[in-house]
């Protein structure tokens, strides 16, 4: 069951750019996914026109497991972030392919964050209606 | 180098006031700032035939030679990535009077960023000019959306890996503020502050990001020109010869949003810059007698004062600790006050402030400065006498 939240109805929507729309798209559906080159199959994020590993263009999206780890976190409290009533967690997560996210956390106290914590894929609404990948965590804390 | 009278050399600096509202165009802060480099050096506006700055500035060279009567550019050009670029406009420079692109290049950098727009506020959209990488996309629906906020995220693993404390990143502040205090030019000119100070400020991005571990958004113009050594020999200033000047970016690296690529405890491309940097110039950038290190953030100070080789990882805040970057250490820090401490010219003010220590003019002058090195994450160079 894809866990929804609404914690910040006034969160930016996400920009689509051609070679990123995918990703928005797929979100909106509650799939988190990543770019997997069709040439060689290996995943790429942020998304990118050519892969760089064998320089084809040829590419599609690829579920991800939604499990991860954070290896970074902050939380912007001033200036206060633009759409956040209030100060989000922002953490950087590695997912368990290997690639790294800038994404939130929630459900959790802030001081109960840390590094090096197991978190898995949720879904965040926007203001005007997209979702966008965030994580929950994914161990008792 | 094959001919020494081919070598380039900064023989002209100039800057405004640094301030909170300079009250006037940003074209004018850039023209203001050239002309101040071409008294400094004894040329005319009319001598200068190259022309660089940031992608970000707001002039440009048609401005420039309205402004100044300067008759024909051999050469212009531009430099990508903000502040980190801020050295990198010198690797440009020394190459294109090395090569004969052009004679006299000025760089510049004139903005009015407190007062017309503040780097530091939320970024809410994705540059419509479609410049630079699109990091600012995977941040912004995240309230990942400010360069203190791109900084600690980036930071975080390095701070935490090597136990850096908020006092470790304090005392580098007290550093910069102590500088600042005595030197007339800058915004924090007679304010110093203390460690207690540092931690009291309020929270920008917790858990390590207070007030004071962040830089100055400052109104104001700086100018540098470059010219050969053949030609420095007639002008005003003793030439500070441009011993290496070298930049470097490496695969899936981004500046300040440089999350995606490697060990994030380490500054891979400033590793590098240092490589190719103390073959360039003979020495390496820890053997210099003054170092003008990017100080946008605190937690930058360190990772680069590691990836420039002062140090060993994590030995950075030990550095600070043990005075080796006080004014009377052997490594001294930024006397201007840095850009945390003199003002943000995105940089640009700490290159000046290196040639000032190299004539022996500072407002906090190093004795003996023979060498000075300067960097920007993903360039560096040394200057020497």
């Amino acid at each position: 069951m894809t866990r929804i939240s609404s914690a910040n109805p006034h969160r930016p929507d996400p920009v689509l750019t051609i070679d990123t729309a995918f990703f928005w798209a797929a979100a909106d559906e509650g799939r988190f996914v990543a770019q997997q080159c069709g040439g060689c199959a290996t995943l790429w994020h942020p998304p990118r026109p050519v892969c760089p590993k064998c320089l084809s263009k040829e590419k599609h999206a690829h579920d991800l497991s939604g499990r991860g780890t954070v290896m970074s976190w902050i939380m912007p409290v001033h200036p206060p972030a633009h759409g956040f009533d209030a100060p989000p967690i922002v953490v950087l997560v590695e997912t368990e392919e290997g690639l790294r996210f800038v994404s939130n956390v929630e459900g959790i106290d802030p001081r109960q964050m840390k590094n090096g914590l197991k978190v898995e894929v949720a879904f965040a609404r926007t203001k005007g209606g997209h979702q966008v990948p965030i994580f929950v965590p994914a161990e008792e804390i | 180098m094959a001919n020494p009278g081919n070598e380039a050399c900064i023989v002209g600096i100039g800057q405004t006031e640094f301030s909170r509202a300079s009250g006037r165009s940003e074209q004018q802060l850039c023209a203001e700032a050239i002309l101040a480099a071409c008294e400094d050096a004894g040329l005319s506006p009319k001598d200068i035939d190259g022309a660089m700055t940031f992608d970000l500035d707001n002039s440009d060279e048609v401005d420039l030679m309205r402004n100044l009567g300067t008759p024909e550019m051999k050469y212009s050009m531009r430099t990508p990535q903000g502040g980190a670029g801020s050295v990198t406009t010198l690797v440009h420079a020394k190459k294109a009077v090395e090569s004969g692109l052009c004679d006299v290049m000025v760089i510049w950098r004139a903005m009015n960023e407190r007062s017309q727009y503040r780097f530091g506020q939320p970024h809410t959209a994705v540059n419509p000019k479609g410049l630079s990488s699109t990091f600012m996309e995977w941040c912004m629906p995240f309230g990942a959306q400010t360069p203190a906020a791109w900084e600690a995220l980036s930071a975080t693993p390095y701070l935490e890996r090597y136990g850096v404390t908020s006092e470790d990143l304090g005392r580098i502040s007290v550093l910069f503020r102590q500088n600042a205090a005595t030197n007339p030019a800058a915004w924090f000119y007679g304010q110093p502050i203390t460690l207690e100070d540092h931690q009291k400020s309020r929270w920008i991005v917790p858990p390590h990001l207070k007030l004071l571990d962040c830089c100055q958004e400052s109104d104001g113009g700086v100018a540098i020109i470059v010219t050969r050594r053949d030609r420095a020999r007639d002008l005003r200033q003793v030439p500070a010869r441009l011993l290496g000047a070298e930049y470097a970016f490496l695969f899936n690296h981004e500046i300040i949003s440089d999350f995606y690529e490697g060990d994030l405890a380490e500054l891979a491309n400033s590793v590098r810059v240092k490589e190719r940097l103390t073959a360039a110039a003979g020495l390496a950038p820890h053997e210099t007698n003054v170092a003008m290190i990017y100080d946008n953030f605190t937690p930058q100070v360190l990772r680069q004062l590691e990836a420039f080789g002062y140090c060993k990882p994590g030995e950075g805040k030990h550095y600070i600790a043990d005075g080796h970057m006080n004014l009377d250490g052997k490594s001294p820090l930024s006397p201007n006050g840095g850009l945390i401490g003199e003002a943000y010219i995105h940089g640009m003010n700490n290159i000046t402030e290196g040639v000032r220590q190299l004539r022996g003019t500072a407002a906090n002058q190093v004795k003996h400065v023979e060498t000075v090195f300067m960097c920007s994450g993903v360039a560096g160079a040394i200057i020497g006498r």
